[in-house]
């Protein structure tokens, strides 16, 4: 049901016990930043009755139990807060993290590399230099668990998906389409060129943090070659690392 | 031998299931957890206890022994179910003597059969629950040989029933409007809720495909939807225009449009439903569905005071053993299953 549909923000439920803040209706960087860091502020605030919050590509979600806490007094604080700051200027929350994670591009490990440049206009070289220096953000994670959409590369790769799934892209793949990245945590069909191969390990039981990556958390992919992947493949987690940021 | 439930034989779809673990939606892991969440409050009902992990069985159970004497409650989808060759009554708890075979064959209705166990099942725990998430590769189905560690029983009360109202043909569901139902023309809302569906065969812990009566479902330009939140119960509307009822193990955000809600009161239903189920969708208002909410949460409150003794008199056959348990077995083949 549409709450308000007079310009973004808008709040709409979700079920019957969920609600959502939605800052654009297509994926924009501002939308995305707002979306992550109004959903900061709400897991901060900690309302009761409030049972989770997530941030997709440009909403904040939160479910609730309506008995305890009604739409009327959610969506009056979700107003509130809504209107407390330009949301779209926001600075994206502390406690984010920067990765670097090793990737081979091209070859026969990511036979898609020449392919995705060629659409794009450049060179293999070219696009190794580009996409090895460029640093994206984590948009949203889904579609499996801890499976990152990464954006937004430069409009050159604003590139088509195939028209035919490629059948299988082993776990580790990078995949490359309309100016985003995904990288799989499971091997899986995709329309998305397969334009590196990482070692990364997504999804760590036992840890502290058991995803690797969160909503907000930016990531480099610096290219190795062959011979030095085959020795990250045995390294804990695939020779990631990362360092807080600010 | 141990306080455990050995698993000679096990059915193609079985798995250890709770109420699912919330708060990792923002990392793409849905909640997952039973299929039908009121069955779960059946067992614990039935044994006297809470809510707990509960063994889920799809479409056919398997071949039970305990490691020692354990209390056990059938509920969900009712399946033939003997223990030492005699035929169990379905909705009630029994005693699962150590050493006693228990064998649990196809549903006779519905979907989904659930056995517990007094003291609740006791395996380790990922990520805050014992559930198996199958889509997401965390835990893995239940197989032959496994052996399921029970925990310890306070004890209480077997050759107990429940009077469960049916929910296991098909039905009708209420729904609610949702994120995206403004997308969808007014006379394809209207449609939803006034023509027939059919389940499809393919239904799974992520979804159930019903196929309408008339023509397929879909919005323009629905194709370029940004992917937003999922929750269980969405109607998202594929290629092919036909409605999946997203469920417990659905992914955590969809790109496809979706045009309503079910309830989570009628969720059981919708799990429980077997192909060729007639169904049909109503809608109601939110106000309305949080009345129906707060009326079906009292009702899994009061369910222990609904647990009646079995009453154990030669004469009390519909008691003991449903007709339809006892017409089940004069073939006496099913256990080749």
């Amino acid at each position: 049901m549409a709450l308000d549909q007079t310009g973004f923000p808008i709040i709409r439920t979700a079920g019957i016990d969920g609600m959502l803040v939605s800052f654009g209706d297509r994926l924009d960087e501002a939308a995305n930043r707002a979306a992550i860091a109004f959903r900061a502020e709400v897991a901060r605030a900690a309302w009761e009755g409030v049972q989770e919050s997530s941030s997709s590509l440009v909403s904040c979600y939160l479910r609730f139990d309506p008995l305890a806490l009604s739409h009327h007094d959610l969506e009056a604080r979700l107003r509130a807060l809504m209107a407390s700051r330009d949301w779209l200027q926001a600075d994206l929350p502390a406690g984010r993290r920067l990765h670097r994670i090793p990737t081979v591009y091209g070859g026969a490990l990511a036979p898609q590399l020449g392919e995705a440049a060629s659409e794009a206009g450049l060179s293999e070289l070219q696009a190794v230099e580009m996409l090895s220096q460029a640093r994206v953000r984590v948009t949203a994670l889904g579609f499996a668990p801890g499976q990152p959409y990464l954006g937004l590369l430069p409009e050159v790769w604003d590139i088509p998906r195939q028209s035919a799934l490629t059948p299988q892209v082993p776990k580790g793949a990078l995949v490359l389409a309309i100016r985003q990245l995904v990288l799989f945590g499971v091997t899986a069909p995709t329309g998305w060129r397969h334009v590196g191969q990482t070692a990364v390990e997504l999804f760590r039981l036992g840890e502290e943090r058991p995803f690797l990556l969160a909503p907000g958390d930016e990531v480099i992919f610096p290219a190795v070659s062959e011979a030095e992947f085959e020795t990250l493949r045995g390294a804990p987690g695939g020779g990631a690392s990362w360092e807080a940021l600010e | 031998m141990s306080r455990e439930l050995i698993v000679h034989r096990a059915g193609p779809a079985l798995s250890l299931q709770d109420h699912g673990r919330p708060g990792w939606i923002t990392y793409g892991l849905s909640r997952g957890g039973a299929m039908d969440r009121l069955a779960l409050a059946e067992g614990a009902a039935l044994l006297g206890q809470p809510q707990g992990a509960a063994l889920e069985m799809g479409g056919m159970g398997g071949r039970f022994e305990a490691g020692e004497d354990i209390r056990i409650a059938l509920t969900g989808a009712p399946m033939r179910a003997t223990l030492d060759g005699a035929p169990l009554l379905w909705h009630a708890a029994h005693l699962l003597p150590k050493g006693a075979v228990l064998e649990i064959g196809p549903v006779t209705s519905g979907a989904y059969g659930y056995l517990s166990v007094g003291g609740g099942f006791a395996e380790p725990e990922i990520l805050g629950a014992q559930s198996a998430h199958l889509t997401a590769g965390l835990g893995a189905p239940v197989g032959d040989g496994a052996r399921l560690a029970v925990g310890p029983d306070g004890g209480g009360e077997t050759g107990c029933k429940l009077a469960v109202d049916e929910r296991f043909c098909g039905g009708t569901l209420r729904v609610v409007e949702s994120l995206q139902t403004a997308m969808f023309s007014e006379a394809q809302r209207a449609r939803f809720g006034e023509e027939g569906f059919t389940r499809d065969n393919r239904a799974n812990r992520m979804g159930v495909k019903v196929n309408p009566d008339g023509e397929g479902y879909g919005v323009e330009g629905g194709l370029s939807v940004v992917s937003e939140v999922i929750s269980p119960g969405d109607i998202q509307m594929t290629g092919d225009g036909a409605p999946f009822v997203l469920m417990a193990e659905s992914q955590t955000t969809g790109g496809y449009p979706r045009l309503a809600t079910v309830i989570p009161a009628d969720l059981p239903r919708v799990a429980q439903a077997p192909a060729g189920a007639r169904l049909a969708f109503r809608w109601i208002t939110l106000d309305e569905a949080l009345g129906v909410e707060a009326g079906y949460r009292r009702h899994m409150a009061e369910l222990h005071r609904k647990v009646a003794p079995v009453v154990r008199h030669p004469g009390d056959v519909p008691d003991l053993l449903s007709h339809k348990l006892v017409s089940g077995f004069s073939s006496g083949d099913y256990h080749d299953h």
